[in-house]
């Protein structure tokens, strides 16, 4: 009984309290109003930080991050090393060389969204100067200009639009330590000028390249298209060169392209005029892991270099090059190459050559090559033998 | 200057001057913009979202780009299953601006928005840009499917296929919850 009392009494003590502590209704609307306006304060001080913190972040970012496109000058390279220990078919000679082949240095620059400059600076075998085996090249320095969306013209000294490793010859994206003899010997690569050129689409997947440039030299005495690139090293320019080239890659992972060349003089003034014109085609084929490399290059001069070398007024060339990548690191290849500088001659000039060999990438800008070669040339003069090389480029 | 080269000099002029006053095909620039984009694969209005690189996350961006991922965060959009990302990845020298939709974890759309590179440019036609339907991530974040390359363009084939790779592991990561390894 006094427990229920006493409940009792307490519930009432804070019923009272309870009912003392109720505020008015004015009251509580203007709780609500402060609250209100609490609220609104903090939304926008919610909202005040919110613009700060993406500020900060943006700002962090543009430095962070460094878009790409804000670097205006870009740099990168490639290189390769050649160990050679080949014999030659009767004996009388070997090459047992170990040689920093290619050392190279791009360096381009943006001007604009559409004018850009571009660099490729090659120390060859090491050691440059008189005595020395090497040479210091410039073999591209242009101005290229997005004269259009269509159009894209050239200024300055690059590299001719013919064959596959012409353009394209940094070592981990070819088989092979040394590059293939017929684009050296025939085309030959690597192979620049100094001119003008555009390039453009005339539909999917179907371009076009067409280039006014200086010409080969060859002097009197030399027949090879090899011995009159002139490198653009004060070349005589008594006579210019045209080229073209159509090319089809509508389809992934093909390219099949064709190149056309006309000097009207090899000779460059001097002697009898000796016209040439050099036709190139080829077919580069890559599905899933198989890939196929085919060209045919032909070059035709004026009958008159035959005064020089017999036969000389026909030069061809062509090889054959599938390949396997067995995963993303190993990959197998065979070329069979055949070359002729003389091809119009009565006797028999050609030289054949098989390789096969291996790629392996230790990473896809790095890569290390064997290779075994068998050459056959006339008077038992080809070189056998195997070839070791390691390649990069970034 | 004789006959020959007049006439070859001529032959280029008037291919120059063709190509400077026709419609051809576009062969580099901006395609599309993002907005255009993002209007053009979601039929409702996404919601744009934000995907914050922590450091797991930017720690597998890293083996999928091979090079460290730059920024706090990335943009995104989404709509259901599907996300549409927006990334920039350098060819050789300049970025290319590559659009990817991924849905359920597969590849369903990848197209070029901007292409800056000299050569190349064959990655933006639908022929090369389909392949990538219905790609999906391996566990060492690698594109399950063979992509057939462009000779000379190797760099920039590269650089879509990284961002796709890139696309298909945010995707995960904002629809299946973050990735602990």
């Amino acid at each position: 009984m006094n427990k229920k009392l006493v409940a009792l009494l307490i519930g009432l003590n804070l019923s009272a309290a309870a009912q003392a502590e109720t505020p008015s209704l004015e009251k509580m609307w203007q709780l609500i109003q402060d609250q209100q306006q609490e609220i609104a304060k903090l939304k926008g001080q919610l909202q005040e930080t919110d613009i700060k913190t993406e500020a900060t972040i943006s700002a962090v970012e543009r430095f962070s991050a460094s878009p790409a496109a804000s670097k205006k000058t870009t740099f990168g390279g490639y290189g390769e090393v050649h160990y050679n220990n080949l014999e030659i078919d009767d004996s009388s000679k070997t090459k047992e060389a170990i040689d920093f082949h290619r050392f190279v240095m791009f360096t381009g620059h943006q001007f604009t969204d559409s004018i850009r400059f571009f660099s490729e600076l090659e120390v060859e075998h090491s050691l440059s100067g008189d005595g020395n085996p090497g040479e210091v090249e410039l073999e591209q320095a242009y101005i290229e200009w997005d004269a259009t969306e269509n159009l894209t013209a050239k200024a300055g000294l690059f590299l001719m639009p013919i064959g596959i490793i012409n353009e394209t010859h940094e070592p981990n994206t070819f088989y092979g330590t040394e590059r293939n003899n017929v684009e050296k010997n025939i085309i030959p690569a690597t192979w620049w000028e100094a001119g003008a050129a555009i390039n453009g689409d005339i539909t999917e997947g179907l371009s076009y390249d067409l280039a006014a440039h200086s010409g080969l030299y060859i002097p009197e005495g030399k027949y090879k298209p090899r011995d009159g690139r002139q490198k653009v090293a004060q070349a005589k320019a008594d006579d210019m060169a045209f080229t073209g080239r159509i090319k089809y890659t509508a389809i992934p992972g093909l390219e099949l392209a064709a190149s056309f060349q006309h000097q009207s003089d090899v000779r460059q003034g001097e002697g009898v005029p000796i016209d040439g014109t050099l036709f190139e085609a080829h077919i580069a084929w890559k599905r899933d892991s198989f890939q196929l490399r085919a060209l045919y290059a032909q070059w035709d001069f004026d009958d008159a270099i035959n005064a020089t070398e017999m036969g000389a007024d026909e030069q061809t060339g062509l090889y054959l090059e599938p390949s396997f990548k067995l995963n993303e690191k190993l990959g197998l290849f065979a070329r069979y190459s055949a070359w002729d500088n003389t091809a119009a001659s009565n006797t028999d000039s050609e030289i054949t050559q098989f390789d096969v060999g291996i790629n392996y990438w230790l990473h896809p800008n790095v890569v290390f090559k064997f290779d075994y070669q068998n050459q056959d040339a006339p008077g038992e003069k080809g070189y056998d033998g195997v070839n070791l090389g390691l390649g990069y480029s970034f | 200057m004789n006959k020959k080269t007049l006439k070859s000099l001529l032959l280029m002029g008037s291919v120059l001057l063709t190509s400077l006053t026709s419609p051809l095909v576009i062969a580099k620039g901006v395609f599309q913009s993002g907005p255009d984009f993002i209007a053009e694969v979601f039929q409702q209005q996404p919601n744009a979202k934000v995907l914050w690189l922590t450091d797991d996350i930017r720690e597998n961006a890293k083996v999928i780009l091979d090079r460290p991922v730059m920024g706090l965060r990335v943009r995104y959009h989404q709509f259901d299953l599907t996300t549409a990302w927006i990334i920039e990845e350098i060819g050789k020298e300049m970025p290319i601006t590559i659009g990817v939709v991924v849905t359920d974890n597969q590849i369903a759309r990848v197209k070029i928005l901007a292409y800056r590179e000299s050569r190349g440019g064959e990655v933006r036609y639908p022929a090369y840009t389909k392949q990538y339907l219905g790609a999906a991530l391996t566990d060492n974040h690698r594109l399950d499917q063979s992509i057939d390359g462009i000779t000379g363009a190797t760099l920039s084939v590269w650089a879509v296929n990284k961002v796709a790779a890139l696309a298909l592991y945010y995707h995960a990561q904002v629809t299946q919850g973050r990735d602990s390894t």
